[in-house]
């Protein structure tokens, strides 16, 4: 057995039935939790697994952005697919959240994703498990809204407190994008005064 | 009366929780302050302060000297990287990520390349993972003899800064020689490199390595050695190992503390590491000397590693088979390294195409600096510049 499969048999064991399902990506172990487990699962990764370091906790928004690629041939901006897909280990909706824990001493590591509602997103948080949660949280509740219950005071971290809105939502727009396209298109204007913007008019014309 | 009437009270009490014996004295001079009740004070440290490599707020609730409470206000730096990450294709976004760490930019890329390649299913040939490996030591050193100077500028000697100043140029030019920039080099490409090594590299760059581990002995004279840096630093922002890892704290910082965790070695094999041969340095204290001592001690084995690398060296490509436009399927991956500041890794989620869905940026200073209100709690004013300056964070890795 690969290590990865060792690590699995000892992931799924130990979360027992708070697992929905689990899958590898690029070698790392993806882990999809119910929930209501989510700081169970937290607990049970430090005192049982032995991973008590934490790299992050964040969060997805599964849905399509429609704000990507609004500018007709520009061909700079990466297009993306307009229907809803999940990634590794799937996804009930559009928000998740997801954490990374490792163990420094037994070097192994996986990734925490959950479901979390769409309308309400809200979960348990993970100080009291990892004290460094806290800022990681205060940042997915800024970014994304996801609300961590239990939380000693999920304030603003990087942006002003009166600030409006999930800039990391994909509906939250890039206005420097909307308002001015992306530099690559603009480039080719013509000098003024050449005659080169006509040009082009002429060939399609005689085409 | 012939015998001495013990007094009772607080003063004589001993607290009912364990304290460090370097702490004593603190502890001490605490019990003068609520005796003398000097009353609160808040006063900011920042944004704009030597010790903070770029624009870190502190609250810090002052009692007297003392430090009863401090809260980092951060975010005077966030340029929202993960956001502009979804709208910039895979070579644009190695451009952004350059400017998080701007010390060591060229270890920054080699995590998302690394991601990029996962994904793509392509391993940039040995010589290029052997450049690759060399330019990140490089930076490394290049970062850690900035620490190495500017910690001693911190505590009080100005001597050390300027040779801390005056060695990292030498790195700094093979760096610029190398790639053409200083401090941005944007020389990874998806699939190897942008450039082979210039003529003449590879015999300057063992002579610099020599420079650099003169420095070294200097710096373990001059600082290390010095009675009052000792005293400055010893017992001052005690990291325990167990809370560091908690909080996330990485790198030297954390293997200041005692534990012995290198991604370079522990973790999943990435560049060249494993064919090299080095040691990972440890120091059981876990304050501020210790943070300084492990920087020093692995600024001269990047430097042994540097000259290991360019013994072996291999000939051969420096790109690997890439389409022009660059498409990356469907997929997640997690890639860590380990950074001169700590780990930092990328969670790159991409739907296919030419740009990725979703980057998560884990960067190291964000969760070493995460630990400050605990260990803020109960220093003198003085010693948060020393603590400041010994965690040695960048506000870019900090606000992305």
């Amino acid at each position: 057995m690969s290590d990865l499969e060792v690590l699995t048999t000892r992931v799924t064991e130990a979360l027992g039935d708070s697992i929905i399902e689990h899958a590898e990506a690029c070698g790392n172990l993806v882990i999809r939790v119910r929930l209501d487990a989510w700081r169970q699962v937290a607990e049970t990764a430090r005192n049982s697994l032995g991973c008590n370091y934490l790299s992050f906790i964040s969060g997805i928004d599964w849905m399509p952005a429609p704000t990507v690629g609004l500018v007709e041939g520009d061909t700079s901006t990466p297009a993306q697919p307009k229907d809803m897909t999940f990634g590794a280990a799937g996804s009930a909706g559009r928000f998740q959240v997801f954490a990374h824990v490792q163990s420094t001493a037994q070097h192994i590591a996986f990734t925490i994703k959950a479901d979390v509602d769409e309308a309400e997103p809200h979960c348990e948080s993970w100080v009291s498990v990892y004290p460094g949660a806290d800022w990681h949280e205060r940042e997915c509740w800024e970014m994304y809204g996801v609300v961590f219950d239990g939380h000693p005071s999920l304030r603003h971290l990087y942006l002003p407190s009166e600030f409006e809105g999930h800039p990391l939502r994909k509906d939250f727009p890039l206005l420097a994008r909307e308002v001015k396209p992306w530099p690559g298109l603009t480039d080719v204007e013509p000098m003024p005064g050449s005659e080169s913007d006509e040009e082009p008019k002429d060939e399609a014309g005689e085409a | 009366m012939s015998s001495i009437e013990q007094p009772s009270g607080p003063a004589n009490s001993t607290p009912d929780f364990e304290v460090a014996p370097g702490l004593q004295r603190h502890l001490a001079d605490a019990r003068v302050n609520v005796e003398l009740d000097t009353g609160d004070m808040i006063i900011n440290l920042g944004p704009q302060h030597p010790a903070t490599h770029g624009t870190l707020r502190l609250v810090v609730r002052l009692d007297g000297e003392r430090v009863i409470a401090a809260d980092p206000v951060i975010g005077y730096m966030h340029r929202g990287y993960e956001k502009l990450s979804e709208f910039r294709t895979y070579p644009q976004i190695t451009t952004l990520i350059n400017r998080i760490d701007w010390l060591s930019s060229f270890a920054n890329e080699v995590p998302f390349v690394h991601a990029a390649e996962q994904l793509m299913e392509i391993e940039a040939p040995p010589r290029a993972e052997y450049i690759r490996t060399t330019l990140t030591e490089l930076s490394r050193i290049a970062t850690f003899l900035l620490f190495l100077g500017e910690m001693g500028l911190q505590v009080g000697a100005l001597t050390p800064a300027f040779y801390g100043f005056r060695d990292r140029e030498h790195v700094l030019n093979l760096i610029e020689s190398a790639t053409g920039g200083r401090f941005h080099p944007n020389f990874n490409r998806i699939g190897g490199l942008k450039d082979d090594l210039p003529w003449g590299w590879i015999a300057e760059t063992r002579n610099v390595m020599k420079i650099v581990l003169d420095a070294c002995d200097v710096f373990e004279d001059l600082v290390l050695g010095n009675e009052i840096f000792q005293a400055r630093t010893r017992s001052v922002g005690i990291i325990p190992g167990e809370l560091g890892a908690a909080y996330g704290v990485s790198g030297s910082n954390l293997r200041a503390s005692g534990v012995d965790w290198d991604l370079r070695r522990d973790g999943a094999p990435y560049l060249a590491y494993p064919e090299l041969d080095f040691e990972v340095f440890t120091h059981p204290d876990g304050d501020s000397y210790a943070r300084y001592w492990v920087r020093l001690q692995e600024t001269r084995e990047s430097a042994r590693m540097v000259l290991q690398l360019l013994d072996k060296m291999p000939s051969g490509p420096i790109m690997a088979k890439v389409a022009r436009i660059i498409k990356v399927p469907a997929g997640e991956a997690w890639v860590e390294t380990e950074n001169p500041l700590g780990q930092m890794g990328y969670y790159v989620v991409s739907k296919g195409g030419t740009g990725p869905f979703r980057v998560k940026i884990r960067s190291a200073s964000f969760s070493n600096v995460s630990i400050l209100p605990w260990m803020l709690r109960g220093v003198y004013v003085p010693d948060v510049v020393t603590i400041l300056a010994s965690l040695y964070f960048i506000l870019g890795d900090i606000d992305r």
